[in-house]
This record gives structure tokens, C-alpha cells and sequence, in this order.
């Protein structure tokens, strides 16, 4: 018994992982419609970073490079957006193209940069240890998981750039007549979906390798919580992750890790027979 | 919308820089006329992309500095070694096929690679068929003996069991075996409980995951509910570090419940974090700090090639061997030929960093010897037993009564 109520918070930390990593989609691939493939290299991005600050701030990097993360990961973004993804905007199979090229690409400099094998990233000392099976360093991701969640949100009905976002999200004609620089729009939904994306990659390095691959484990996972929540939806986000977290953590503790992955596939299969558009749907014309 | 041609040169230079991040090493021998006149050729097929490239690039690293080495000496029957390396970028059929790409193409001589068994069963009937020669430089799962390829790494009662006869003199009874899901751990786990019923010890769990895998929380869970006296880990590539990181933050310390791995060395110790992993049993046949003087050179000459951080591991250690014992009997069969090579390489033995190798010539395995090592804080492996001498070679466990029946199943 003991055992299975583990798995409750068990579950909500994987959907927090899960939401993390998934959260900078729901800006890139939600509210702008492009599959971008290197989303799991921001990630590993974010990750590095920590890895390097490690250097200057010792076993605090964790914390100093939450900011930093968010900043390289979303002038990748950015960089990206500009030079290359603006230029298929509408054409989601190119981009889908374009960003596994790029992916690849990322993966190679990483591993020319740092090497191969995983490298270390060490833990504050005050994150290990825990309560019961929660491990402080597992609550330290639900707790960002939950701050980012209420950043964001407060900065999509908040403030006027989130407004004018959500406008080019919802008519992109309508807005850019109403005199929205749809461009700049656009620059600034890729900075912070990216960037949120090298946060993920930060709170990664407490629980999981930090290596040239490490984007590749998660960019699955990330879509198949944006695509069950709805496109652009961060509630919709929100209770897929927690869903799926639970899900996943279930699925393992009656069978095994390989049978839960089939259990959890099958379940986003079979929900999207019922709700192709995910769990909440709103009209949009966006670029797509 | 203006630039149409940029819409469709971007995909394609995308398309082609992917292809070329796929297979940095596609052509990377020096130009050798004809391959025979002025070197003889041979292969080089490891991961150098994808998940296992962690660990497969450091062997080809260390086949490298063995084939650069040796060329320094005067080369092998007057003629210098020409590598040419392949990528099998962690992908079953693309090791099948650089295979096939070395022999029937490169025309290579033989061919050191694989490290996943599963890379290993993909190649293993393209060089049957071909009669072409392969060195495999891992430990596996043994029940296999292929004519056409040499395993320098260890087989199962050269790591594995004797991993288990330390755990149960250490008087550990019950285990729990946390796996990836593929071929080596299966195996190697169906060993472990034939060895288990026959010796008093108990198997209370058993749970694999798919490589690649990194959340272990709801695994760590199982194995904390189920209180075993150790567990057994045959976990690949990036998955160990995800587990030594939950299984530590989740309070397991090594003192309570040690793990045995046995394909966790010097390397992945370094990118789990000694933090997380220092206490921890491994098996291998041979540590960085192996005693012999044919370590201490092999050390340095790795350090001096790769940089002064860089640790020396087991595989790493069996593929530098792989080189030397494939040179050696190239010169006592005095042609390259398969057959020849084959027949001269039974019962040659050298002093090698992990001490005296010598090759079986009916299976073609090693003699060697087993060491349980500790992880130390320092990140370093320090031995705590060995086997005392080189043990033979049985792939089958046909000298292991508990093991009757393993290799028809």
C-alpha cells in the first residue's frame, strides 16, 4: 500500500518534468504552428550552460543558470527563427525538415564542444536529501515547473505583449491590420518558447544525463503533451502533463517501464480518436 | 515569401549537413593506393552519434592510439595500418551495412567494432557470409562462438559470475536485477538466476527499460519496497546516470544496498557524478589502476594522445588489445588472410595492461582475469578482489552444472 500511494507523488513529479519541457512547445508548435524538431537541443542547451557556469558558481550553478538558460536558449531560438524557420512559415513539413537538420547539427557541436561522454553537473548540497520518497531535488522541479506556469500565464493575460501574442495567435490578418508588428510578434513567442526550453534543460541536470543526446530523450514526450492538451492551451498543458505523470507512474508500478511507454501511447492514441484537437480547443487562424 | 530559391535550398543544405552529422568519419582514410602496396587497411565501426557514442567513441579512440603505436614500431609485416573509420550511429542495420561497406568496398583486412550485443547480431552474419574477420572489445552475454569473430571482452564467467560469487561471499541472499530492455541484459539476467537457485540466493525483483530511458523514480520505488540485500545492474549507456542520480536523491546509499554493474567503468563514472555513485560495486577485468607495467605505459600514451583528464576504462582497454592480438597474429600466420590469421591467432599470449591475455583458439575468446573494483571519490576504480589467475574462457557455461539448459534456451 505503502508503495502505491508513492506512486502519487511519484506521478505529479513526472508530469512536472514532463510540463517543463513541454511548456516552451506549447508557445513554438501551440501558438505558432512550427514543429520544431530542435526543441530538444534548447534543451540540452540549457543543460550545457549549467554545466559551464559550474566553473564560476560552484555547486549554486543550478540556481545562477536558470536565468542564463533562459537567456542562450532563447537567442538560440531566436537566432534560429530569424535565419532560417521565418522563411517556411506555413510550410510545417519543411520546417519539420529544417529542424531535425538542425537538431542533428546542434547535437554534433555538442558533442565536438564538450565531448561525447555525459559530463557531470553537481547538485546543490541544500537539494539532496528529502521527505519519504520525495527527494527535495524532485520538489525543486514541481515547484518551477509550477513558478513557470504562472509566469507564463501571467505574462500571456497580463501584460500587453502577451495580449497582442495571443491576438496574432487567434488572426494573424486581423492583428497585423490593427497594427501589430506581427514580425516582432512572432521574434518574441520563438525567444520565449525557446528560452523557456533552456530552463527545462537546467532542472534536468538534477535528475538525468547531461550529454550530447540528452534533447533526443525528451522532444517526444514534449510534443505528445502538447498535442494532448490542445495546441497553444497552457491549462490544456497543464492536466496532460499531470495526467500523463500519473499515467506513466501507474502504468510502470503495475507492469514495466516498457509496458507503461505502450500503455501511455496507446491511451494519447485512443484519447485523440475522441478529441483530435487535445483537450482544449480554440479557433485559431494561424499559420497554419 | 520573396526568395522561393532560399525555400528550397534551406531543407536541402539542412538535409545535407544532417547526412553529414550522421557520418563524420564516411571518408576519413588517408588515401591508400590500392590498399595493399602501401598499408594494409582495416575497420574501424563504432557509434560516434546516438545514444551509445558516450561510450563507443573512447574505444575507438583507444583502437587508434593501438594501430598508431604499432605503426611507430614498423607496422605489421613491413607495412603500415591504415584505419578507416565507420559511424554506426547506434542503429542496428547501419552497423550491418558500414559492415559490409568495410569488407566489400574499404577491402579492409579486419574490422574492430560494436559494443551493444544487439550491434554485434546485426554484423555477425554479414561477416560469416563474407568470411571476414571482426573484434568485438566487450563484455556481453555469451551463448555465442562465431567463427569469424574474436571477443576480447569478457563472457559471462568472467564478469558476471564471478560478480555473484563476491555477492554472495559478501553474504548478500536476496537481489533485485534492474535492466535495459535488450539482449545482453535478458541474458545475462537468465545466468543470474540459474547461478541464484543453485547458490542459496534469491531473486526478488527483476524490471528492465528501454535504453535511453531516464525516469527511474517509480523503479526506485520498487526496489526500496522490495528491500533487497543488492542490486544487480546491467543498465546501458545514458539510463545509469539517470538511475544512480534518482537512486541516490532517493536516500539509497551504497552501505545499506550496493549495486553491482557491469557496464558502469572509469568513463560513465565520470558523467554519473562520483558524488552519486562512489561505494558502488562494479565487475570488470580490468581499472585504470590495474598493477601491471603494460598499464602504466597504456595510461600515459592515452593521456598524452587524448589530454590529462581523460580515464582509461575496461572496453577501452579490450579494444587496444583487440589491435595488438590481431597484429600479432598477422605476423606469426605472416599474410593478413582470414583463414590464416584465424588459425594462428589459438594460443597466442601477451602481457597486456589487464596482465597475461591469452586467446582460446577452439571459441575464440580471451583468458582473463576477473576484478570486482569499488568506486572511490576520486572516481577511480580500486579493486577489491580478483580471480587470481586468467580464467578460461566458456561462452556456453558448459563447465557450470547450475547452468544446464541456458544455452538451448
Amino acid at each position: 500500500m505503502e508503495a502505491f500511494l508513492n506512486q502519487l507523488p511519484i506521478g505529479l513529479s513526472i508530469g512536472a518534468v514532463l510540463l517543463l519541457i513541454a511548456l516552451g512547445l506549447t508557445f513554438t508548435f501551440g501558438q505558432m504552428g512550427v514543429i520544431n524538431m530542435a526543441h530538444g537541443e534548447f534543451i540540452m542547451a540549457g543543460a550545457y550552460t549549467a554545466y559551464l557556469l559550474q566553473d564560476w558558481a560552484g555547486r549554486q550553478a543550478v540556481i545562477v543558470a536558470l536565468p542564463v538558460a533562459f537567456v542562450v536558449a532563447g537567442l538560440m531560438g531566436l537566432a534560429l527563427e530569424r535565419a532560417a524557420i521565418r522563411h517556411f512559415y506555413g510550410r510545417p513539413l519543411d520546417t519539420l525538415l529544417l529542424t531535425w537538420g538542425v537538431s542533428l547539427v546542434l547535437q554534433q557541436l555538442a558533442r565536438d564542444l564538450f565531448g561525447a561522454p555525459n559530463v557531470q553537473v553537481q547538485a546543490p548540497q541544500w537539494l539532496q536529501g528529502g521527505l519519504g520518497i520525495m527527494p527535495y531535488n524532485r520538489m525543486f522541479i514541481l515547484a518551477l515547473a509550477v513558478g513557470s506556469v504562472v509566469a507564463v500565464w501571467a505574462y500571456m493575460n497580463r501584460t500587453g505583449q502577451g495580449r497582442r501574442m495571443q491576438a496574432v495567435m487567434q488572426n494573424r490578418r486581423l492583428a497585423s491590420t490593427s497594427g501589430i508588428d506581427t514580425g516582432r510578434v512572432d521574434m518574441r513567442t520563438f525567444f520565449i518558447g525557446s528560452g523557456l526550453a533552456g530552463i527545462a534543460g537546467v532542472a534536468l541536470t538534477l535528475i538525468g544525463p547531461v550529454g550530447p543526446a540528452l534533447g533526443t530523450y525528451y522532444i517526444v514526450d514534449a510534443f505528445l503533451v502538447v498535442v494532448a492538451g490542445g495546441l497553444g492551451q497552457l491549462r490544456g498543458a497543464v492536466i496532460a502533463a499531470a495526467g500523463l505523470g500519473l499515467l506513466n507512474s501507474y502504468a510502470e508500478f503495475w507492469t514495466d517501464a516498457s509496458l507503461a511507454k505502450v500503455i501511455v501511447f496507446a491511451v494519447i492514441v485512443a484519447f485523440l480518436q475522441f478529441r483530435p484537437q487535445g483537450l482544449f480547443v480554440v479557433r485559431s487562424r494561424a499559420l497554419t | 515569401m520573396r526568395n522561393s530559391a532560399w525555400r528550397i535550398a534551406l531543407p536541402l543544405a539542412a538535409l545535407v549537413v544532417a547526412l553529414g552529422a550522421c557520418g563524420p568519419g564516411s571518408s576519413s582514410s588517408q588515401q591508400a593506393a590500392g590498399g595493399g602496396e602501401d598499408g594494409i587497411k582495416v575497420g574501424i565501426l563504432h557509434s560516434l552519434s546516438g545514444t551509445m557514442a558516450i561510450s563507443e567513441v573512447t574505444v575507438k579512440d583507444a583502437e587508434l592510439l593501438a594501430i598508431e603505436e604499432i605503426n611507430a614500431a614498423g607496422g605489421v609485416l613491413g607495412k603500415k595500418l591504415i584505419p578507416v573509420v565507420e559511424d554506426g550511429a547506434s542503429d542496428w542495420p547501419t552497423f550491418a551495412e558500414k559492415a559490409t561497406k568495410l569488407i566489400a568496398q574499404d577491402k579492409v583486412a579486419t574490422v574492430f567494432g560494436g559494443w551493444t550485443s544487439a550491434s554485434r547480431k546485426a554484423m555477425l552474419p554479414v561477416f560469416e557470409r563474407r568470411k571476414a574477420l571482426l573484434w568485438y572489445p566487450v563484455q556481453y552475454e555469451g551463448l555465442e562462438s562465431s567463427p569469424y569473430i574474436f571477443y576480447t571482452g569478457a563472457t559471462t564467467n568472467q564478469q558476471i559470475v564471478p560478480g555473484l560469487e563476491y555477492l554472495k561471499e559478501q553474504g548478500k541472499k536476496k537481489l533485485f536485477l534492474v535492466g535495459s530492455d535488450y539482449v545482453f541484459p535478458r541474458t545475462a539476467n537468465k545466468v543470474i538466476k540459474a547461478y541464484a537457485a543453485a547458490n542459496g540466493m534469491e531473486v526478488i525483483g527483476e524490471e528492465y527499460t528501454p535504453l535511453g530511458h531516464t525516469e527511474y523514480s517509480t523503479l526506485v520505488n520498487k526496489v526500496v519496497q522490495a528491500k533487497p540485500d543488492a542490486v544487480f545492474n546491467t543498465l546501458n549507456g545514458d539510463s545509469n546516470v539517470a538511475f544512480f542520480k534518482q537512486l541516490k536523491s532517493a536516500g539509497v546509499t551504497a552501505e545499506d544496498m550496493p549495486t553491482m554493474s557491469v557496464s558502469v567503468a572509469e568513463e560513465e563514472v565520470k558523467g554519473i557524478g562520483v558524488d552519486n555513485i562512489a561505494g558502488h560495486l562494479v565487475a570488470w577485468n580490468y581499472y585504470q589502476t590495474t598493477d601491471t607495467p603494460a598499464n602504466t605505459k597504456f595510461v600515459q600514451a592515452f593521456k598524452a594522445k587524448y589530454g590529462a583528464d581523460k580515464v582509461t576504462s575496461d572496453p577501452m582497454e579490450a579494444g587496444y588489445n583487440a589491435v595488438y592480438l590481431w597484429a600479432e597474429a598477422v605476423k606469426k600466420a605472416g599474410t593478413v588472410e582470414v583463414e590464416a590469421v584465424k588459425k594462428a591467432a589459438g594460443g597466442i599470449a601477451l602481457e597486456r595492461p589487464e596482465g597475461l591475455v591469452t586467446i582460446d583458439g577452439e571459441n575464440q575468446h580471451m583468458y582473463k582475469t576477473a576484478r570486482i573494483g569499488v568506486v572511490q571519490p576520486d572516481g577511480l576504480i580500486k579493486e577489491v578482489w580478483n580471480s587470481g589467475e586468467p580464467i578460461k574462457p566458456d561462452p556456453y557455461l558448459k563447465g557450470y552444472p547450475w547452468a544446464a539448459g541456458l544455452a538451448s534456451g
